[in-house]
């Protein structure tokens, strides 16, 4: 059993890291226009030179 | 853009004003109607970013909106150089956008929060169900507690806070057993936990609940403010402006701006910012917006004249007498708020489902917790049981069940050009059993036609004199001689008399058209004076929409009466009727009359459905069971409708009904399916065989089944 001293924090921290790359997602106002970002995948300005 | 619109050139100012306050970098909002699609986004973003100044542009599609940076912006250039590019753009007040985002990025992230806690909590949970014991078990029930129960503070405030706010009132909400469940549930595991003891924990219960809950708020808000985002942005649009002359010149300013005494200047085309009294000029005024009349009004110096008419033939200059909150026209707006305050206490079938829920849920686990205290006297193991009935009961699939269906019906609405805009607009609509239209630019176009049938040789001499004004009778001559293929005989010195009519030459004669008084005939409509003989008269009526009459009858064979309700006079309204087969028709309505008619209805059971488009209409449309305004509709109609005909096809209203029909028949199914999981689950948990994994299983089923359920086919 000595190996959930391991795998408990391995599973919380994963659990977080998904946590934190939701926040990161809300942050970067990824769900403010859905509709847009669904066109926007087929605009091909960007394709040759992505933007910073 | 048309320089000469006095909006256009009030929104440049206006714009350049806050300019000047406003330094360095600054933002700017576009409204763009018509973008749908990849190309749109990426021709409008060229298109402002080959602009000098422009840092960045980026499109919403979902809000149809351009957010551009960059210093030095007016936007009167940008909508120039977008509408190069094909696209039309209009300016948005910001101020009647703000303020709507933080609520949804907040359930958003509550919603999050709480999927992820309870995740990895059910993770932990499988564990323990699975056969863990003891020290092991102990341990991952006390990793669940710190998991759960930041998370459950956390995601849980919306619920905490609204059942607070319905405690201090006095009442018992959806919010209350919500609230008290996930607590309690998170508390006594969490001091089970703590002792070790071999008992049952909720955690993964207690955030079950709040994670499908939070679906459910956040569906229902996200419903909610794509309708008000739309609403708002139909609002900003119209700012009402008035040009003021200043002993330095003219100036434009806000409607709201004006105070009695100023001097407005007025163009024709323009709607009255303000009650006031003519100085100078002669105009024939469209007051439809305010009576339902459809024939025009002349006006002199020393008329009255109210806000929200619209002068048509000539310049006017006023000398106000009431402006802003004052006007009549703000005057029919509290009449539209008295009424509304009545509409509020519609109880949606949610809260009346939640209302009788409530107390039950209360009573029952209360009752669960004695009987087993009195039968084993074993405190703890009554405290489960209760605790496992609050949770079963907890209305989680009730939270989702009418949201999830209405953000499918309203969705389906929005996409065929019917704007919803209130929470229980649907349900109300579902319960209507009788349709009442108003005249004027609801079942008619508004615009005149002629009526009757004068010889190729007048309509022509009447069409070549009509060429030279805008009159709405005028622009009917006109198309009533093209309708015949008549060239309009060619007339010269054309002069328009503002409130009388139009004389010039033709062949060497004198001829006028215009009211019948300066011609010396009598009767209503328009004289000819063709220059010998005696002068003729041109009556005219309104056009019916095209889809009017189809509309009518889809009705009348659906089971519904339709009823016209009209300020016109006896006349046209009677004629419309008959035209459209519409058996009651009431004529010479005032803007009270109108509501109290409405009032009279409901007095005897009718649940009416209110579509009128003008001011007089607002009272009418608030008191109404449910309300509709076409989009071109005043945005004070708008305003007090619950949904917002984008298109103004009559035609949708029909489907509009059936489609709120349906939707209210889902909202019931489901009310009943989650009703169901709770008769077959209650006596399970009263039974105390309940444990924390039947009630994951039961929650987990019964809310998706209930949001299935919503999204199958109507």
């Amino acid at each position: 059993m000595n190996v959930l001293v391991v795998l408990i924090p391995v599973s919380v921290g994963l659990g977080l890291l998904g946590l934190g790359g939701f926040l990161w997602t809300l942050r970067a106002a990824q769900y403010e226009d859905a509709e847009g970002d669904r066109h926007r995948i087929l605009d091909p300005r960007w394709d040759e030179a992505p933007k910073g | 853009m048309n320089a000469a619109c006095p909006a256009c050139v009030g929104a440049a100012e206006i714009a350049r004003d806050s300019a000047a306050r406003g330094a360095a970098p600054e933002a700017l909002t576009l409204h763009l109607p018509d973008i749908h699609c990849a190309a749109c986004i990426a021709s409008v973003e060229a298109a402002l970013g080959a602009w000098p100044g422009v840092t960045g542009a980026r499109v919403n599609l979902s809000r149809r909106q351009v957010a551009i940076e960059g210093a030095d912006l007016a936007p009167e250039p940008l909508i120039a150089a977008l509408a190069a590019a094909g696209h039309r753009a209009q300016m948005l007040d910001p101020a009647r956008l703000a303020g709507q985002d933080p609520v949804m990025r907040d359930l958003i992230m509550r919603t999050g929060v709480a999927g992820f806690a309870m995740m990895n909590v059910m993770l932990l949970s499988v564990a323990v169900w699975s056969g863990a014991a003891e020290v092991t078990a102990q341990l991952f029930h006390l990793v669940s507690a710190a998991i759960a129960l930041p998370a459950v503070a956390f995601a849980g405030r919306p619920f905490f806070a609204a059942a607070l706010s319905a405690l201090r009132g006095g009442r018992l909400g959806m919010d209350v057993p919500i609230s008290l469940a996930i607590l309690l549930a998170a508390l006594v595991s969490l001091v089970g936990a703590l002792q070790g003891a071999d008992r049952h924990s909720w955690f993964d219960a207690a955030l079950a609940l709040t994670f499908f809950l939070l679906i459910g708020r956040t569906l229902d808000h996200a419903g909610r403010a794509a309708a008000r985002s739309a609403a708002a942005e139909l609002a900003a649009l119209s700012v009402p402006q008035a040009v003021r002359l200043t002993e330095t010149g003219p100036e434009v300013v806000r409607a709201e701006d004006l105070r009695p005494g100023d001097r407005i200047a007025l163009r024709p085309g323009d709607r009255l910012p303000a009650d006031g009294i003519v100085t100078e000029g002669q105009s024939d005024l469209d007051r439809s917006a305010l009576t339902g009349e459809s024939a025009p009004f002349a006006v002199g110096p020393g008329a009255a004249v109210s806000a929200g008419e619209v002068a048509l033939s000539g310049a006017l200059t006023l000398r106000v007498v009431r402006a802003g909150r004052d006007t009549a026209l703000a005057r029919l707006a509290e009449l539209v708020a008295t009424a509304e305050s009545q509409r509020t206490r519609f109880a949606g079938i949610a809260d009346r489902a939640a209302r009788a829920y409530a107390p039950l849920v209360h009573l029952l686990s209360l009752a669960a917790f004695i009987a087993w205290w009195a039968l084993t006297g074993d405190g703890w193991r009554a405290v489960d049981v209760a605790i496992a009935v609050l949770v079963i009961t907890c209305p989680c699939a009730l939270g989702l069940a009418v949201p999830a269906v209405s953000v499918v019906a309203t969705g389906r609405l929005f996409r065929k050009g019917l704007l919803v805009k209130s929470a229980t607009a649907l349900e109300r609509l579902a319960g209507v059993d009788m349709v009442v239209f108003d005249k004027t630019g609801t079942l008619t176009t508004g615009a005149a036609r002629l009526r009757g049938n004068p010889s190729d040789a007048e309509l022509a001499l009447a069409a070549g004199l009509a060429a030279t004004s805008n009159h709405p009778y005028s622009r009917a001559l006109v198309a009533a001689a093209e309708a015949r293929g008549l060239t309009p005989h060619p007339v010269t010195e054309a002069c328009e008399i503002p409130g009388r009519g139009i004389e010039a030459r033709h062949g060497g004669r004198l001829v006028r058209l215009g009211r019948p008084a300066w011609i010396g005939a009598e009767g209503e409509g328009v004289a000819l004076d063709p220059g010998e003989g005696a002068p003729l008269l041109f009556t005219f009526e309104e056009d019916p929409r095209p889809e009017a009459g189809a509309t009518v009858r889809a009705l009348q064979a659906r089971g519904f009466e339709a009823a016209l309700l009209s300020g016109d006079t006896e006349g046209p309204c009677r004629r419309l009727a008959d035209t459209l087969g519409i058996a009651r028709a009431e004529s010479g309505m005032t803007p009270e009359g109108k509501a109290d008619w409405i009032a009279a209805r409901g007095a005897e059971g009718r649940r009416v459905l209110m579509i009128g488009d003008g001011l007089n209409d607002t009272g009418a449309l608030a008191r109404a069971h449910a309300s509709v305004a076409p989009g071109s509709g005043l945005d004070a109609a708008r305003n007090a409708a619950d949904v917002v005909l984008l298109s103004g096809r009559l035609d949708l209203i029909p489907e509009l009904l059936a489609i709120s029909r349906a939707g209210l028949g889902r909202m019931r199914q489901n009310v009943w399916l989650s009703a169901a999981y709770n008769i077959v689950a209650v006596p399970v948990a009263l039974a105390g065989l309940a444990t924390p994994f039947l009630a994951a299983l039961a929650m987990s089923v019964s809310s998706v089944s209930v949001s299935l359920n919503a999204l199958r086919r109507m």
